[in-house]
């Protein structure tokens, strides 16, 4: 699963350590996350992050 | 006018003793504040942030006094919020082709506030520009407090300019943090932390680290509001350890709103309680209405814990409550404990709505809502004074 970071401030969300603070498991991956998640750092969408290249 | 900082730097910003509010009405400054600008005169010559923009003349105007416009070679915006970029439609309509230094996301601020297609360079955490004797060195710290934000360090200077970074909201003729009232300054930057940078703990921490690890030579800290550290730099990173690190003290602070007094009792009952419980907390009572709102979310960033207590009114709670949990819900605080209280004359329901807000904002609820129907006679009293003493015995446990 591949990690994503934030355009805006630069958070990076990693599937295997999920969103707990915001309701989000473990393991859950980027593109299953809901459409109203937002950036727990700076508070934009989904639509705001990138994939991180390996 | 220029106040000279080192050989090469010249502060040119705009102090603001009548500032006593902020960012519209959302941040109350009691000492004013300023709007740090520098000018670095190198080989090259660059001026470092501007001013708000009701300054913008003034600005210009003084900093003609210290330098012909058209030798100034470069432009850097730490941070473009409009406290710092509102004078440069004004200098840039006499200079408009100077290169602005920024990060990506400055640029599209610098253009979503002004649209302008003015000079931007792009700089990046790593990136470096040769000015003569002194190389600038950036680092990006996006989120503290704006995704734009960066710091730029001049080495041969040795002075970082932090901009809202170790910042608080103080005017000072002298501009030292060793000529001022050291409780004010450091009272000013934790309540600057506390309303403005605490949401961001995470990047905040992150980008202290950082720079704390570049180890870099300091003789200054010159931030783009309040203070230049000179004396106290190593206490003020200090502090910014601390407080992005969960911060609390042993204090519990009551927020309380009141209509006729019924509810004004039952904090100051509470308050007997803790103090009784425990002689060594520090209990803090606010008026959610007389107390100034920053004040209060400084009290809230001290505290272990908080107490929110509202008459119901019009089946909910009253709008300075509302309004503080509001702003405390912004600040996103971690590791901290909360219950409600508040009286009542019929159906009630103020007191589980201050604790649905507190639970919303990240509180660990401690206790069940307590309620007083009518005015407290000494028996609602006592209940008060016992509610308190188990809020302390189950912040012990």
């Amino acid at each position: 699963m591949k990690k994503y970071e934030c355009n805006v401030c630069g958070w990076v969300y990693d599937p295997a350590v999920g969103d707990p603070d915001n309701g989000i498991e473990p393991g859950t991956a980027f593109e299953d996350l809901p459409d109203d998640w937002v950036c727990p750092v700076c508070g934009v969408g989904k639509d705001d992050f990138s994939p991180v290249e390996d | 006018m220029g106040k000279k900082i080192t050989d090469k730097i010249t502060w040119v910003g705009k102090i603001d003793w009548e500032l006593k509010h902020f960012h519209g009405d959302e941040l109350s400054t009691h000492h004013g504040s300023s709007y740090n600008a520098y000018l670095l005169r190198d080989k090259k010559n660059v001026l470092i942030d501007t001013v708000w923009s009701p300054y913008d003349h003034e600005f210009v105007a003084h900093l003609k006094q210290e330098i012909d416009l058209n030798d100034i070679d470069y432009i850097v915006m730490n941070h473009n919020e409009n406290d710092h970029s509102g004078a440069l439609p004004a200098l840039m309509a006499e200079i408009p082709g100077t290169p602005i230094i920024c990060t990506k996301k400055g640029e599209m601020i610098l253009r979503g506030l002004y649209h302008q297609d003015w000079n931007y360079v792009n700089v990046k955490t790593g990136d470096t520009l040769n000015v003569g004797d002194n190389t600038l060195h950036f680092v990006e710290c996006p989120m503290c407090h704006w995704p734009d934000t960066m710091v730029t360090y001049a080495d041969q200077e040795q002075v970082l300019f932090s901009n809202d970074v170790f910042g608080q909201h103080y005017a000072t003729e002298s501009l030292y943090d060793d000529t001022e009232c050291r409780s004010d300054i450091m009272r000013e930057a934790q309540k600057y932390y506390a309303n403005i940078l605490n949401l961001y703990n995470n990047m905040v921490k992150k980008k202290v680290d950082e720079i704390v690890g570049m180890n870099l030579p300091l003789k200054l800290v010159a931030p783009s509001h309040g203070v230049i550290w000179r004396k106290y730099i190593a206490d003020i990173i200090k502090c910014y350890q601390q407080w992005d690190s969960d911060y609390r003290e042993n204090q519990v602070t009551i927020i309380y709103d009141t209509m006729w007094q019924a509810t004004r009792h039952m904090a100051e009952a509470i308050a007997c309680g803790l103090q009784e419980q425990d002689p060594g907390v520090r209990v803090v009572l606010m008026n959610a209405v007389k107390d100034d709102k920053n004040d209060i979310l400084l009290e809230v960033f001290r505290s272990k814990a908080i107490l929110v207590g509202s008459p119901t009114v019009n089946l909910g709670i009253t709008y300075a409550i509302a309004g503080i949990l509001e702003l405390i819900h912004g600040m996103r605080f971690k590791h901290k404990s909360a219950a409600a209280f508040g009286s009542f004359g019929w159906g009630g329901g103020g007191e589980k709505r201050i604790q649905q807000l507190l639970e919303q904002a990240g509180f660990s609820i401690i206790a069940e809502p307590l309620k007083v129907k009518w005015a407290p006679d000494s028996e609602a009293e006592q209940q008060c004074r016992d509610w308190g003493k188990s809020i302390v015995a189950s912040l012990e446990a």
